[in-house]
């Protein structure tokens, strides 16, 4: 790089290539993989089987439809908090806001075990209460409707965010301008604001549909019992029943998988495109519109939506954890802190799922954290076009679903590795692999933007006071950007803390995560120990939140996903 | 120590202009450089070159016999012994203040003891000896100046560059700061390169002032010099308050000129053909008198000691004279010019 040897470059001669390295190998490496057998099995003519099977096509349509209706109902959902959170006087915001966010961070399949749990004959909740129904009548949420209306409810906090970070961006006076010649609240809405916002509507839904097409966990567990099958837990069913075109399969499906993404994430991109970021006159804390009479009736409103995909599917799955066992009915009297001494103490394999999530997380969390400061650095203090390849090299992994990535991961491992003989499939360590390519670019995010924020001369002033890079790294960079990287931390901690897709394809016996565990104990039928261990990773979600919360006021804009 | 010298200095971003082109100075040590011109003019690039911050596209840098960067070799900035004051004085926010001006020292590897009693004197130097254990956020914008000059002191280094320190201090702080400044540099022995679009702050400060214009050097020379005798029509312009009449100049004629000249050449038409000349005149040497060329007042201006006058020639060129008296707009005056400089 003669050009960066040019500028009197701050950043040492290892480092550049070093960050390379890494993204050729957390990123390159395993999509290219994946792309040479996908092209290859197509070659060879490996899809002509799955081409002509009906299962794929199904599948196929089973994962428009459920995307489709479920960006619908986020759209709703989140469309609607966004504009009355954002330009109504509806009280308690920041309570409303960061309760809205929670389903997006609880992992898909503890959703959808506490929706099984609110809903269907055998639920915990409304046999409490005397209002299941009779039992033998179908659980409604098997169902195609039923995986979109969770697949929305979990992805609406995303229209959610790009909605409301667009009519944050929307120009103060050009609304006050439309008042002042005469326009009501109703058609400043109607004409101005909602034309202005629409990109930011459409960003949003982007994002919910591939969020949607790559949503292991929810699919797994509303889907599978009733033989629906979407293209994740196709590929899940086909490796569980391991055959000889399973790898050409399995590299197809995801493949396919990878394009829907792409093309939602071609749409956002298209409409974000040349998007003015900068917020310009309304902050969160001064409302545009008042509600006037309906103020009460519209809080009542979204209280009541919280309370329905929130607090009631909670309700469940604690109720379901109390149950001394499934489908006995609960009273105080039976009422048992049985499931949870059984996860904690006595089970072994949550024991081992416990100890492996911690470990994986804790490892990936701060493993990354080396990584990413380097490559922070160097996407901050190299030239706009260096900065934009880092950061796409990044974030591609973590762009894709889970399941595309896990495929890759396969594809590539299955062989010992070269040179060292060794094969590292089937171990803790494929899994650390899948994790530090899946999650850099959350780590980097944070990371990237803190040292943006660094007025470069508190550097160039400690260079001329003679200290070397590793010198500043420590003693002047490190301290400036360590809340961002304890930012970076905990998100990376709580995203891989409940990770599921990834894990399901490359956990063997051993190397469970808590995802793996939760969906097993449901799997084999014990419905309250899974619920147990669901309401602990909610508690342990919702205390991570807490956390990155009190470090938000030392936080640069953005890092923190639910606030903006 | 040893004499820095750029020699045909140039740094070119590939914006299609060169920031920096052909300049070439040597600033002898011990030495206070002003780098003065108009924003956007190169001057910062130069100061980052020195420093080590930018390598040159062209010329090299040298202190003494050591090359410090050429167009192929660069020696990295926290080798070079020097030390800036920044615009933005750039303390690092979670250090104390003792710690901001010792971490030179820590660095070059200074045991605890002798690192305190420097940290010591050079916070006294700029009397901020109680404010030791303070955090930057606690301070005024006077007092981080103060803070980043005292860890530029604690190291004894070869150059000192100072970066527009005083662009974002009140009035009334700057000329505290000026004589921080001069102490400073009387104290330390230092050769200081002083980065700046203010003439005032220049010529108070420096040994040498240099003017820059659109990435070159136009002048090079010390205070009194440069506001006498100044090289052409942009340093003219930019040093010192004057007008600039234009007017034919016989070759014969030195360069400096008095009274009967410049009435002679003011009052002849020039001949067709004839070439004509930018003269500087000073308001100073603009005296309202009984006799001599016919003015009118344009614009008055009451400065408090005196009155600032713009007036136009009969022949419709500007002049600029300070008066004693209070002159009303539009009134007919007369004036004497007792000198100019041809640009």
């Amino acid at each position: 790089m003669r050009i960066h040897a040019r500028s009197g470059n701050s950043q040492p001669r290892w480092l550049f290539p070093f960050v390379l390295t890494v993204l050729f190998l957390l990123s390159v490496l395993p999509l290219g993989r994946l792309a040479v057998t996908g092209i290859l099995s197509l070659l060879r003519g490996g899809g002509d089987g799955l081409v002509s099977d009906p299962a794929l096509w199904q599948a196929l349509w089973n994962t428009l439809t459920t995307s489709f209706l479920g960006m619908l109902v986020a759209v709703v959902i989140g469309g609607a908090f966004a504009l009355l959170l954002t330009l109504y006087d509806v009280r308690a915001k920041t309570a409303l806001g960061f309760l809205f966010m929670l389903p997006m961070m609880i992992p898909p399949q503890v959703t959808a075990l506490s929706w099984v749990g609110l809903t269907g004959p055998s639920s915990t909740l409304l046999k409490a209460i005397g209002m299941a129904p009779p039992l033998g009548s179908p659980q409604p949420l098997y169902s195609i409707g039923g995986i979109a209306l969770l697949l929305g409810v979990q992805n609406a906090p995303l229209v959610y965010l790009a909605l409301r970070a667009g009519l944050l961006a929307l120009p103060r006076d050009g609304i006050e301008a439309a008042r002042l010649s005469g326009a009501s609240a109703f058609q400043v809405l109607k004409d101005i604001i909602l034309p202005l916002a629409l990109p930011g509507f459409a960003a949003g839904a982007a994002m919910a549909f591939v969020s949607n097409v790559g949503n292991f966990g929810i699919p797994a567990i509303l889907g599978i019992p009733a033989s629906i099958y979407t293209l994740p837990t196709l590929i899940y069913a086909k490796f569980a029943s391991f055959g000889a075109s399973t790898f050409a399969d399995i590299s197809l499906l995801s493949g396919l998988i990878a394009l829907l993404s792409l093309a939602g994430l071609l749409v956002e991109e298209r409409v974000l495109k040349g998007r003015d970021y900068r917020i310009i006159g309304l902050s969160g804390r001064t409302a545009l519109f008042e509600l006037k009479g309906w103020r009460g009736t519209v809080e009542l409103c979204l209280w009541l939506v919280l309370v329905l995909i929130l607090v009631l599917p909670f309700a469940a799955l604690v109720a379901s954890s109390l149950a001394p066992a499934y489908g006995v009915p609960l009273t105080l009297k039976s009422a048992s802190l049985y499931a949870y001494e059984e996860v904690l103490l006595r089970q072994s394999i949550t024991r081992t799922a416990f100890q492996n999530s911690m470990t994986l997380s804790l490892t990936t969390a701060f493993g990354l954290l080396l990584v990413t400061v380097l490559m922070g650095y160097v996407v901050a203090r190299s030239s706009r076009r260096v900065a934009a390849l880092v950061g796409a090299l990044a974030d591609i992994p973590y762009a894709l679903p889970g399941i595309v990535l896990a495929v890759a991961c396969i594809l590539l491992f299955a062989a010992p590795l070269p040179l060292l003989g060794v094969s590292i499939y089937g171990t803790i360590w494929i899994l650390l692999f899948a994790y530090f390519s899946s999650f850099l670019a959350v780590s980097l995010r944070p990371i990237a933007s803190a040292f943006h924020q660094l007025d470069p001369s508190l550097e160039e002033a400690a260079r001329l006071a003679g200290a070397g890079f590793g010198r500043r790294m420590c003693d002047i960079l490190a301290p400036l950007i360590a809340p961002a990287a304890g930012a970076a931390v905990i998100l990376v901690f709580l995203i891989a803390c409940n990770e599921l897709t990834v894990s399901a394809l490359l956990w063997s016996a051993g190397t469970q995560t808590l995802g793996v565990a939760i969906y097993n104990l449901d799997d084999s039928g014990s419905f309250n120990l899974a619920s147990a261990l669901s309401v602990l990773v909610v508690l342990l979600v919702i205390a991570m939140m807490g956390l990155l919360e009190l470090l938000a006021s030392r936080l640069p804009k953005g890092v923190v996903p639910w606030r903006s | 120590m040893a004499q820095l010298i750029l020699n045909h200095l140039g740094k070119d971003f590939g914006t299609g202009k060169p920031a920096v082109s052909g300049v070439s100075l040597k600033i002898r040590e011990g030495g206070f450089l002003a780098l003065l011109g108009p924003s956007g003019c190169g001057k910062t690039t130069v100061l980052r070159m020195i420093a080590g911050f930018e390598q040159p596209s062209d010329g090299a840098i040298m202190l003494g016999e050591w090359l410090l960067a050429d167009v192929d070799r660069m020696v990295a900035p926290e080798k070079r012994n020097m030390a800036m004051v920044f615009q933005s004085y750039a303390l690092w926010p979670h250090m104390t203040v003792a710690e901001n001006v010792g971490y030179p020292l820590k660095v070059r590897g200074v045991a605890r003891q002798p690192r305190d009693a420097k940290i010591r004197e050079a916070l006294a130097a700029v009397r901020l000896e109680s404010f030791a254990d303070r955090r930057p956020a606690d301070l005024s914008g006077g007092q981080r100046q103060r803070v980043a000059l005292a860890r530029c002191l604690v190291t004894e280094p070869d150059v000192v560059l100072l970066d527009e320190p005083l662009a974002n201090l009140d009035r009334h702080l700057r000329q505290e700061m000026e004589e921080t400044f001069r102490e400073f540099h009387a104290r330390s022995g230092a050769t200081m390169i002083y980065v700046t679009h203010d003439q005032a702050e220049a010529m108070a400060l420096a040994t040498d002032v240099a003017v820059m214009s659109e990435g070159r050097l136009l002048q090079l020379a010390p205070p009194q010099e440069i506001y006498a005798r100044p090289e052409g029509r942009l340093v003219g312009g930019l040093i010192g308050q004057g007008a600039i009449l234009s007017m034919a100049w016989p070759d014969s004629v030195s360069r400096e000129a008095d009274w009967l000249l410049l009435r002679d050449r003011l009052a002849a038409r020039p001949a067709p053909g004839e070439l004509l000349v930018d003269v500087l005149v000073r308001p100073q040497d603009v005296v309202l008198s009984d006799e001599g060329l016919d003015a009118r007042v344009d614009a008055a201006v009451f400065e408090g000691e005196r009155h600032a006058l713009r007036l136009t020639l009969s022949d419709g060129q500007i002049l600029r004279a300070f008066s004693r008296k209070p002159v009303k707009v539009g009134d007919p005056v007369r004036v004497v010019i007792r000198s100019g400089w041809k640009l």
